[in-house]
């Protein structure tokens, strides 16, 4: 019993003692993004392989996302004769919650588990000692242009699938099921506010791709420099992510959306 | 990675697109476009009943959205509900004598307020009081009126 007491203590301690890792390590990235001026270079190679590389499935996913939720919604509202609403419905759902949300599930797969990975291997291969060893910060020179990379992505790719999956629900209901067109827009763009709806959604991809990236960012770099270690710190990557964008969007949209 | 001109190529051509898509959102989806062009005069209206109207509802005249609710105040003395109506500035034509009431677009949908241009020579100006207002037809009332009404018939039958 008492071991078992103490097994919990050496848990949580482990635990906080992460939790303060993390937070340093935070620190040393920011003191890292002075240095990204004088080689954007860095920066730019990140974007591509953050970014870039993973517009495919964001725009894949927002077409779907979209032409489903097209269809289901206008499944619901035709009962009420109110259908002209299907645009507000789509607009709301994907400006405030699926397209950060979704956005951010899909990057932590697919961003954020290679970031975890490649970091991860490059400290098992001992090429960030050996960075070190030639005076160069790998925090500053590795990990300060991916963190920076992922946070300008994420918001971007966010407003990529919110755009797409809107134009995805206008196929379906539109082309296919035969809303009216002008509807469609003019009941959108009457009930969806700037500020309120879609600066909202850029604030929460801001905060989810901060967080998605840090994590992914951190798991790799604590990761035990050895295979094993470093296929958990991948998991690890995908797991707390995805239940750090799911907590942090009930918060966020309590804080938002709440009154 | 390829080459460094196509990746930086490729990189621009991203954040190109993430930001017409950020603009795209601003423009097509929300309510960017209907605002007016910022000038605005403000008139009051009272009410007796404003029934759902919220504020940034839609002020309408013959069906032309010229201007949005911009507060609703209740006034404790004369009890009657205060909502002042922010009117965009190429709209200042109407009478004086203007009358404002409160409908319902649809059966359920959003309550907005319609103005009515009366026949007088003076215009609504910033600062100015409609007095010819009528209420939101609340639609329980309504139908107990109806229900009263019915039965009091079969009373007298």
């Amino acid at each position: 019993m008492l071991e078992f007491i103490r097994q919990l203590g050496r848990g949580g301690i482990g635990q906080f003692a992460k939790l303060g890792r993390a937070n340093l390590f935070m620190l040393k990235v920011l003191g890292g993004f002075p240095g990204l001026v004088r080689r954007p270079g860095l920066l730019v190679a990140q974007l591509w392989s953050v970014g870039v590389l993973s517009l495919m499935i964001i725009v894949v996913s927002g077409l779907f996302v979209g032409m489903v939720l097209g269809l289901q919604v206008y499944n619901t509202l035709v009962d009420f004769g109110a259908e002209e609403s299907l645009g507000v419905a789509v607009a709301l759902s994907i400006v405030r919650e699926l397209g950060p949300v979704v956005t951010a599930l899909l990057f932590a797969g697919r961003a954020g588990s290679a970031l975890a990975a490649e970091i991860g291997l490059m400290k098992a291969t001992e090429q960030l000692s050996g960075m070190e060893m030639m005076a160069v910060d790998p925090i500053h020179r590795v990990v300060a242009p991916r963190f920076l990379a992922g946070f300008i992505s994420m918001p971007l790719l966010a407003a990529i699938f919110s755009a797409v999956g809107i134009y995805g629900g206008y196929f379906v209901g539109v082309a296919l099921l035969g809303v009216d067109d002008g509807a469609y827009w003019s009941q959108m763009q009457a009930k969806v506010d700037l500020f309120d709806d879609i600066l909202n959604g850029v604030i929460k991809s801001l905060v989810f791709g901060w967080v998605v990236t840090w994590i992914a960012v951190f798991e790799g770099y604590d990761a035990i420099p050895t295979s094993e270690g470093v296929s958990r710190a991948t998991t690890r990557t995908v797991v707390y992510a995805a239940f750090a964008v799911l907590g942090l969007d009930f918060v966020l949209t309590a804080l938002m959306f709440g009154d | 990675m390829k080459s460094n001109k196509t990746t930086e190529l490729m990189v621009g051509m991203f954040i190109a697109a993430g930001v017409a898509a950020l603009f795209v959102l601003a423009m097509q989806v929300s309510n960017l476009s209907s605002f007016g062009n910022g000038d605005t005069y403000r008139v009051t209206a009272r009410f007796e009943n404003i029934g759902g109207l919220k504020v940034r509802s839609a002020v309408t005249v013959g069906g032309v959205r010229v201007g949005r609710v911009a507060s609703i105040d209740y006034d404790s003395e004369r009890f009657q509900a205060v909502v002042g109506l922010d009117l965009e500035s190429k709209y200042n034509r109407f009478p004086e004598d203007t009358s404002a009431a409160i409908y319902t677009a649809g059966l359920l949908g959003e309550q907005y307020v319609a103005l009515e241009p009366g026949g007088s020579e003076d215009v609504l100006k910033d600062g100015s009081q409609i007095e010819l207002t009528q209420s939101a037809l609340v639609l329980e009332k309504l139908i107990s009126k109806f229900l009263f009404q019915k039965a009091s018939e079969g009373d007298q039958k």
